[in-house]
């Protein structure tokens, strides 16, 4: 599609890197060239908790095309930074099963991959503790969690206020781990230039790579340059860096050779963080009509012994609904584990399924259609803090998606609707997401042929932000999208955030905004040609997100699904799911949909099929690949769409958009297991939903 | 993955001899969509790959007694489709459409199929014990993660399951392996190619390893043009089963004369329900025979501690799939 000038923001713009892409001219991390190039494989650990007592590498070094044989004994030192899972080879402790031990550097990969078993390590182990429990007596309050929200918090009297609720629903719910499996391994390339280190690399962001490695390195961060002009996924796992860079770029330091280190699927299961196993109290009090009284939050979860990350799985429910009598809180069991991190919309996505389980509960206690009583319990102001949103269509979201799903005509009894063997109900809940920014900064550059180049440091996981931000560029020059050429995906570009927090077209094009309208009036102020190097004007979010307004900025929407159940196998199909989106503006509405049934896909397999099983004995995730680990298939995804109401918001950023690569993933859980009670009658508490769970309570 | 070398075998004496040759570490090598991802997790570290997947016969011929005789480097898909396969056994066709991908069974042979490895998470990594990987070393799956392995025929040193469903097919339909090496040529009726694990679970099948399937021969059986295959996993496709049947059946006058009926997902080898079939042969065609079937060929299921489900699944399948069976043949 040709964008009309002045309305590229909302168009359906084609990918403008898709050609590259389907022709596989699009080079990926490791897909680069290096001359003289090496390549490194893992030694990883085979204890869960212990010291290394002996590395013997006499075999491997021995082996043909082996270069090197990089362990903590000989590697170079790093400067211990907050990530304790960057600190690799640095010393003889080992913190969890799979954890990097050794590298093995050689001419091809065969060669090193083959060396690996030729590495002899001899372990002093000690117990591994593995197994979160809502007991676990290790269990304790960490200072805040992900990013920098309190622990817990408490307004009104909660135990007072729930306790004489006429209503009250107290029930625990439980997640697995999942692993965020991006389809591009987590990939690395790496070579030193006088004391310069560049690496290719699979990121979610290139500036604060840069940082990070700069510091781990004990480099100025002049001296690092990261790219990645395309990554194939990341869904948080690549918003920071992990270890598999530092092992480039270290064994490209040893051998003094450019590295490349891919991970196999089996190691990402160790190495590139996953979402904690939550276990959830909720507590819900109200009146008989279904208003809020008391809602309780109470949240356990992991974390490792070399980093800490402590999922912020209570602050949604600071967030989405009113009620006087409130208390949220979470608290960490440190195990023998890999560390847990980001996974899209860490917090939102698992605290959502909880709450709006039970808010789907509280509905069947009142006898109240749950759609119905989510509108009772809105409100204009985020019930924690008191600020009032700069827009919330919450509501909207719900009428929108009752009227185009069909709500209405549905019989409120559980476990009244047979098709042959088949089982039918529907389901609903909500979905949030905070609309953040971060400072960005961005360059226009008018070339005398005409066209502008615009220049930031973002990257495109796969979400079409090299795309919407052509649209944003295009509209803020008056230019047509194709006289637009984004440059992304390199440090050395001007400054930009994590593509993460769903934020990265909000802060990123805010800077590509203010950029183009700098560049517009210099050329405005420009008489004559633009000269042979071009015009460049920069544009600096820094100082204007300082002074935002206090308000309370989020994305809303609703998540309508009809299950079937099979009431001789207690398998569970998905016909039909519906989302519907509060979200803004909508830049480009090709990739938004594509980002919202993303979302929503990767919901179903939590709700269905994803768990990464801890194997207690070894205390590694045992299922570690894509057989083990089901992810949605096509066949599982059926009638599936996505759709959003206006929604204008000029509290947002200039181009009036709210952030949508994680609100797709929050609340579709929910809506399945609601929808799995209504067609059952039987309420799991525990994902995934699966025949073992159902099908000896199918009365068949 | 280790180093290894390729031969490609030009007809299957020839096969035979270089695997002979090979000493112990030669494999035959099919479409290699299981050997070769157990390669690269160095679970298999053959020194020689001898290649079979061109050899002749290839594809589907009528045979005299009225069967069908099945080249073994026929490949998954095109079974599937075969016309005389899908009007004379669609349970067999069926059950390789449920396997696996579209691009798996396009390069999947009969003969790999059924030579696929037991599944079972730890014998998938070669830094755990496994006795089927390194015999003696011990079974960490009977006290660790076993959900998805055996409710039947299991032992003390192994508990995997057998991933096929086309065998599962074939052990229904007493289908003839045909099998050649370096002893001469000799014929397996199924379910006897698959053993359980009992003290040797490093042996899958009976075979010695220079033998070879050349083809499978399916027998005539009219009444397995009413048959079907039933498979529930938790993902829609691209998933191993968590219990599958296969099943026969031939109904005259509201009265059973022969069931056939094996299931998958439940061994370590595709299981033939005997006891199920015996139960049945005489009895009239109704939900209580169905159940009284299931249930006696249960009565020898061993559940684990996180499988129990698979025996109610395995009998309400087992007793539907039945069950329309025989509402089929009333309604013909």
């Amino acid at each position: 599609m040709t964008g009309t000038l002045g309305a590229a923001i909302g168009a359906g713009l084609d990918r403008v890197e898709g050609r590259e892409k389907v022709t596989g001219q699009a080079r990926y991390a490791v897909e680069h060239e290096a001359e003289h190039v090496l390549h490194a494989a893992l030694v990883q650990s085979t204890i869960a908790c212990g010291e290394i007592r002996a590395i013997d590498a006499t075999a491997a070094l021995a082996a043909p095309g082996v270069v090197a044989v990089i362990s903590y004994e000989n590697a170079p030192k790093l400067t211990a930074g907050a990530d304790g899972e960057l600190a690799v080879l640095q010393s003889p402790r080992v913190a969890y099963r799979g954890q990097i031990v050794g590298a093995v550097v050689a001419e091809s990969l065969e060669a090193a991959r083959g060396a690996v078993g030729l590495v002899e390590i001899a372990y002093d182990a000690r117990e591994h503790d593995v197994e979160l429990r809502a007991d676990h007596p290790s269990l304790y309050r960490p200072d805040q969690v992900n990013p920098r929200f309190e622990t817990d918090t408490e307004q009104g009297d909660f135990e007072s206020g729930f306790a004489t609720a006429p209503v009250q629903v107290d029930e625990t719910y439980e997640t697995p781990a999942f692993h965020n499996n991006a389809m591009e391994p987590h990939a690395s390339l790496a070579r030193w230039e006088g004391g310069a280190l560049i690496v290719y690399d699979s990121t979610q962001g290139p500036s604060p790579a840069r940082g990070t490695l700069a510091e781990v390195f004990g480099l100025e961060p002049g001296q690092v340059r990261v790219i990645a002009r395309h990554v194939g996924g990341g869904f948080g796992s690549k918003g920071t860096p992990r270890p598999q860079v530092v092992v480039a770029a270290m064994a490209a330091k040893v051998v003094e050779r450019p590295v490349k280190l891919a991970l196999t699927r089996q190691q990402m299961f160790a190495l590139t963080g996953y979402r904690t196993p939550t276990i959830q109290r909720l507590r819900l009090g109200a009146s008989p009509d279904g208003v809020l009284h008391a809602i309780g939050h109470d949240v356990v979860e992991q974390t490792s012994t070399v980093k800490e990350f402590a999922e912020q799985t209570a602050v949604v429910t600071r967030v989405v609904y009113a009620a006087p009598h409130r208390r949220t809180s979470h608290r960490l069991a440190r195990l023998d584990v890999p560390t847990p991190s980001w996974m899209r919309a860490p917090g939102e996505c698992p605290g959502m399924y909880a709450l709006e389980s039970a808010m789907d509960e509280l509905a069947s206690a009142c006898g109240i259609d749950p759609v119905e009583l989510r509108i009772r319990n809105d409100t204009d102001r985020e019930p924690e803090s008191g600020r009032p949103f700069s827009s919330r269509n919450l509501v909207a979201c719900l009428r929108e998606g009752a009227e185009r799903f069909g709500w209405a005509d549905r019989d409120p009894a559980p476990g009244a609707r047979r098709d042959g063997p088949w089982l039918v109900g529907t389901g609903v809940a909500a979905s949030t997401y905070p609309a953040y920014r971060s400072p960005s900064q961005a360059t226009a550059r008018a070339e005398p042929d005409g066209s502008f180049t615009v220049r930031v440091a973002a990257a495109d996981i796969g979400t079409g932000a090299r795309t919407v931000l052509t649209q944003i560029a295009a509209d803020a020059l008056g230019a047509e999208p194709e006289r637009v050429r984004v440059e992304i995906g390199d440090s050395d570009l001007p400054r930009g955030p994590v593509a993460g927090g769903s934020m990265g077209t909000a802060s990123w094009g805010s800077a590509v905004v203010r950029a183009c309208e700098a560049l517009t009036e210099q050329l405005r102020a420009h008489a004559g040609a633009v000269p042979a190097d071009g015009i460049e004007a920069l544009g600096d979010t820094t100082e204007e997100l300082k002074a935002q307004a206090g308000l309370a900025r989020h994305a809303f929407g609703a998540q309508f699904a009809e299950v079937r159940v099979s009431a001789e196998t207690g398998e569970v199909r998905v016909p039909r799911l519906l989302g519907v989106f509060a979200v803004g503006r909508i830049i480009n509405p090709k990739t938004a949909r594509s980002q919202f049934i993303g979302g929503m896909t990767m919901g179903m397999g939590m709700a269905l099929l994803e768990e990464s099983v801890m194997d207690l004995e070894f205390g590694d995730y045992l299922n570690h690949d894509l057989a083990g680990y089901h992810v949605a298939a096509c066949a599982d995804v059926l009638d599936i769409d996505a759709t959003w109401v206006e929604e204008h918001d000029d509290q947002l950023n200039p181009m009036g958009s709210k952030g949508i690569g994680e609100i797709g993933i929050v609340g579709t859980a929910a809506a399945i297991a609601n929808a799995v009670h209504h067609a059952t009658g039987v309420r799991i508490r525990r994902l995934p939903i699966q025949p073992d769970r159902l099908i000896e309570r199918l009365a068949g | 993955m280790k180093p290894f070398a390729y031969e490609r075998a030009t007809d299957g004496s020839g096969a035979v001899s270089a695997l002979a040759a090979g000493g112990g570490h030669a494999k035959y090598l099919g479409g290699g969509t299981n050997l070769i991802d157990l390669m690269k997790l160095e679970v298999e570290t053959p020194e020689l790959l001898v290649d079979v997947s061109r050899l002749a016969p290839v594809g589907v011929e009528e045979t005299a007694d009225g069967g069908l005789l099945i080249g073994a480097a026929t490949r998954n898909s095109d079974l599937a489709v075969h016309p005389a396969v899908r009007e004379r056994y669609p349970v067999l066709s069926r059950a390789l459409l449920s396997g696996a991908s579209g691009q798996l069974r396009n390069l999947a042979t009969v003969g790999g199929n059924l030579l696929q490895r037991t599944r079972c998470p730890y014998f998938m990594e070669a830094s755990k014990p496994c006795n089927k990987r390194r015999p003696g070393s011990g079974c960490p799956a009977r006290a660790g993660h076993h959900r998805d392995l055996a409710i039947l025929g299991h032992s003390e040193a192994c508990v995997a399951t057998h991933p096929s469903d086309m065998a599962v097919a074939l052990a229904a339909l007493g289908a003839q392996v045909h099998v050649t090496g370096p002893g001469g040529e000799r014929t397996i009726s199924m379910p006897g190619l698959h053993r359980l694990p009992g003290e040797e679970p490093e042996r899958d099948t009976v075979l010695d390893p220079a033998e070879l399937i050349t083809a499978v021969a399916l027998p005539a059986l009219p009444f397995a043009r009413r048959s079907d295959y039933r498979k529930a996993r938790d993902r829609a496709s691209f998933a191993f089963a968590l219990v599958s049947v296969a099943a026969a059946l031939d109904v005259a006058g509201g009265t059973v004369q022969e069931a056939r009926i094996a299931l998958g997902g439940v061994a370590h080898a595709p299981w033939r329900a005997s006891a199920a079939e015996q139960a049945l042969r005489g009895a009239p065609a109704t939900g209580e025979s169905f159940a009284a079937a299931a249930d006696a060929e249960l009565a020898q299921a061993r559940p684990l501690r996180e499988n129990g489900f698979k025996v109610p699944l395995a009998r309400a399948m087992t007793v539907a799939l039945l069950r329309d069976l025989a509402a089929q043949e009333a309604a013909a």
